[in-house]
């Protein structure tokens, strides 16, 4: 196309005055105002980049609850590891700070920019403008920051006082530190003692078993099955009931995309999604102290059982099997995957 | 062959017991001798006997079956969740400097997506005279350069902070890789879409979920920032950003925008979530700095070492390491083997090269006492790597991120070694 982009690159310059006088090689497009409003997202301090609209604590707390509380909380403080939004105020100067929106974050526009464009985690940028704004104004409410009728728009963005906005200083470390920290240093005779005063071993938290040794022992015994597999087919003894050991042995590597958001197994907990131990043949939405999504009560209501062809078509395309369902899995693309996962489920009934 | 590294039940711990035997039965004076002929000599060896494999078996290689436990790391308390998480280079067993893309540590925010060269598109916006889209074949035509610069996480030796944690170089000190990277100057770019000089900032942001974003000083950005698409001779891995990431030389890790796409030109920083609620440092009364970019410099002892100890027993013993400054080039480092009474200069394998790792050893005969081992860097600043004391004296104990304190592997007479602090 552009055989000489040097000679497009003179006349671009006779054409334009370009500030930063420089060659250029006339490469690339223009880029279209449509395609720079779909990226150019972010949001300043001073509330450059903030799109119309509004939304407050009382509608905040419902879009909260289905979308933000699995792992923030219902008050946003937080479950597990995840994130705590709320609290910690006065922590900064204590040991181990807590570092939340309402203690710490200095700007408000960070809030909203980061929630607009990654959140909710496996979902980014699917909510509207509107529920971002009902979103930061629920955490500024579990935060005391304001009432739960204030309404938070492009208008009163600026009106809300961020408590810790003037705790940030630029780094000082080329006055602090680096003098003091420069010279020849000492060689000999640098201390009288030396005392042992922490040791790792005392804590132990390394972890523990090298991963190749158990990567290795696994395929090497999924290879060995496989093999002792083979050989009971060809004799024809394999019972339709039986799970074959395999076929759970890949499946629990295809639940490792799972694992994020799901546990199995003893001692599981809910997380981002609900404990799968013994989900094969039972009925849906049936694990207790997990929030649901609307439309997976009403199917269960209905009677959806989870036998291995409903499994199958929900994994395969959830959000194709049940609409509206909280599950942010894209869903898995092989058959020889939907096998092995479901007969790893199976296996895992307790 | 390949059963015998399948070795069912070898934990780390049985290993450095099994060493350690080793080491004490070993004669360590010079030139041993063997009481009968060694089989592996005098016996002919399937090896030597039969074929290998063929030039057709491994269009793309792996590393050997038996470095199977040079790996990257992940340390599964430390996250919500492995989504939005970090892993270890295996520094305690690699050598030189250039990290394999393979071990090389990964950092993502909302994990490491697949992002096809025909699918990526990367644009220039804000104070610019002309908004542009590249696509990747764009970025090939412009002239491009190669340079070897190393990549740390800001948080890496954190979890250090608080006294000693972890038994391991690669968990202490593992969040760093260090590649050449081909790739076209940002300054490159910027003159291309014509950046407005009063422009003082660039925003730059990932094509991934997290959309983590970084503000970047226009002077830095004209320097020696690279938009790059190659590491170590081939493309980009998709852990570390493929097709094209940012590398922002001697600037903490985050900045490293992967699956860059788009650069924006400011007046003023955006302040995103990462350079106000992560990535700042809390000092003692509760005042945090930010835009604390620099990785000041640091190093440490990769061999021996938790993960590495000493399996010969007494005698000639080569103790590495590796040396870093995100403020120019390794000048000096020294080694002290009693926990900082006295310090020996240790050899460069290379003299220093700016923003990129330096590789020293120390060369030394092995008395088979305990040793405190540390190293201590100073770049050409004159900067000299700090102790955790003097850390903790201006930073508090709040910190999280930036410690670059001089580590403490105390190795025990069986060669067996262990992360400790002294005083």
């Amino acid at each position: 196309m552009l055989k000489f982009p040097k000679t497009i690159a003179l006349v671009a310059l006779s054409l334009t005055a370009t500030p930063a006088l420089a060659e250029v090689y006339g490469l690339g497009r223009a880029a279209l105002p449509e395609e720079i409003s779909a990226w150019d997202l972010d949001v300043s301090p001073d509330g450059t980049g903030l799109p119309v609209g509004s939304g407050d604590a009382l509608v905040g707390e419902e879009v909260f609850a289905e979308k933000c509380a699995i792992c923030h909380g219902d008050f946003a403080e937080g479950v597990d590891n995840w994130p705590k939004l709320a609290g910690g105020m006065g922590t900064l100067d204590h040991e181990d700070p807590l570092k939340t929106v309402g203690s710490f974050w200095p700007y408000l526009s960070t809030t909203w920019d980061y929630v607009n464009r990654s959140m909710p985690f496996g979902e980014a940028q699917s909510l509207s403008n509107d529920e971002v704004y009902a979103i930061v104004a629920y955490i500024l409410y579990s935060n005391d920051l304001v009432e739960d009728d204030f309404v938070l728009s492009n208008e009163t963005f600026l009106d809300v006082e961020m408590p810790n906005q003037d705790g940030f200083i630029i780094d000082d470390r080329a006055s602090t530190e680096y003098a003091m920290w420069t010279g020849e240093p000492c060689m000999e005779n640098c201390k009288d003692d030396v005392k042992v005063t922490m040791r790792a071993r005392v804590l132990d938290v390394t972890p523990d078993e090298p991963g190749d040794d158990t990567a290795t022992l696994a395929a090497a015994e999924v290879e060995d099955t496989a093999t002792e597999d083979a050989a009971t087919e060809v004799e024809g003894v394999q019972t339709e009931d039986a799970l074959d050991p395999a076929l759970v042995k890949a499946g629990e590597k295809v639940f490792k995309k799972c694992k994020a958001c799901h546990q199995v197994g003893e001692g599981a907990k809910n997380r981002v999604g609900p404990v799968l131990n013994g989900v094969v043949g039972n009925a849906a939405a049936m694990v207790e102290g997990f929030k649901y999504s609307k439309p997976l009560k009403a199917a269960a209501q209905e009677g959806l059982i989870w036998d291995e062809e409903n499994l199958t078509a929900f994994l395969a395309k959830p959000k194709k099997f049940l609409k509206g369902t909280k599950m942010s899995f894209a869903g898995l693309k092989k058959d020889e995957d939907l096998a092995a996962i479901v007969a790893y489920l199976q296996s895992v009934t307790e | 062959m390949s059963k015998t590294f399948k070795s069912k039940g070898t934990t780390r711990r049985g290993f450095l017991r099994g060493a350690a035997a080793a080491g004490a039965g070993a004669i360590s004076t010079s030139a041993a001798q063997a009481a009968t002929p060694d089989p592996l000599i005098t016996d002919v060896q399937p090896w030597a006997q039969g074929l290998g494999d063929g030039v057709d078996t491994t269009p793309y290689g792996l590393p050997s079956a038996h470095e199977g436990d040079v790996i990257r790391r992940n340390v599964e308390w430390l996250t919500a969740d492995t989504i939005s998480s970090i892993n270890f280079t295996p520094i305690h067993a690699l050598d030189g400097t250039i990290t394999p893309q393979g071990c090389a540590f990964e950092r993502h925010h909302s994990g490491a997506i697949d992002l096809r060269k025909e699918d990526y598109r990367l644009m220039i916006n804000g104070l610019v005279d002309t908004p542009l889209v590249f696509t990747y074949a764009d970025l090939e035509r412009f002239p491009r350069e190669n340079h070897v610069y190393f990549c740390e996480c800001a948080a890496n030796t954190g979890m250090e902070w608080a006294g000693a944690q972890l038994n391991g170089a690669q968990f202490t000190h593992g969040m760093i890789h260090n590649m050449e990277y081909t790739g076209v100057p940002l300054r490159t770019l910027l003159e291309e879409a014509g950046y407005d000089t009063t422009g003082k900032w660039v925003f730059v942001e990932g094509a991934d979920a997290s959309s983590n974003g970084r503000s970047i000083p226009m002077d830095k950005a004209l320097d020696d920032v690279l938009v790059a698409f190659k590491a170590n001779g081939e493309a980009l891995r998709k852990e570390h950003g493929y097709p094209v990431r940012l590398v922002v030389p001697g600037w903490e890790g985050n900045m490293w925008i992967k699956w860059l796409r788009r650069i924006e030109v400011t007046n003023a920083a955006v302040e995103s979530r990462e350079e106000t609620s992560k990535y700042t440092d809390v000092l003692a009364n509760g005042v945090a700095r930010k835009w604390t970019w620099e990785m000041d410099a640091k190093s440490v002892v990769t061999s021996p070492s938790p993960q590495a100890p000493i399996t010969h027993g007494k005698g000639p013993l080569v103790i590495t390491g590796l040396a870093w400054s995100g403020r120019g080039a390794i000048k000096r480092v020294d080694v002290s083997k009693d926990g900082g009474k006295t310090w020996e200069t240790a050899r460069l394998a290379k003299p220093g090269e700016k923003m990129a790792l330096t590789r020293f050893y120390l060369d030394t005969e092995w008395d088979g006492t305990d040793m405190l081992l540390q190293s201590r860097a100073m770049d050409e600043t004159g900067y000299v790597q700090p102790t955790k004391t003097q850390l903790r004296e201006v930073r508090g104990l709040n910190s999280i991120y930036h410690n670059n304190c001089i580590q403490t592997w105390w190795v025990h007479e069986n060669g067996e070694a262990e992360n400790v602090e002294v005083s």
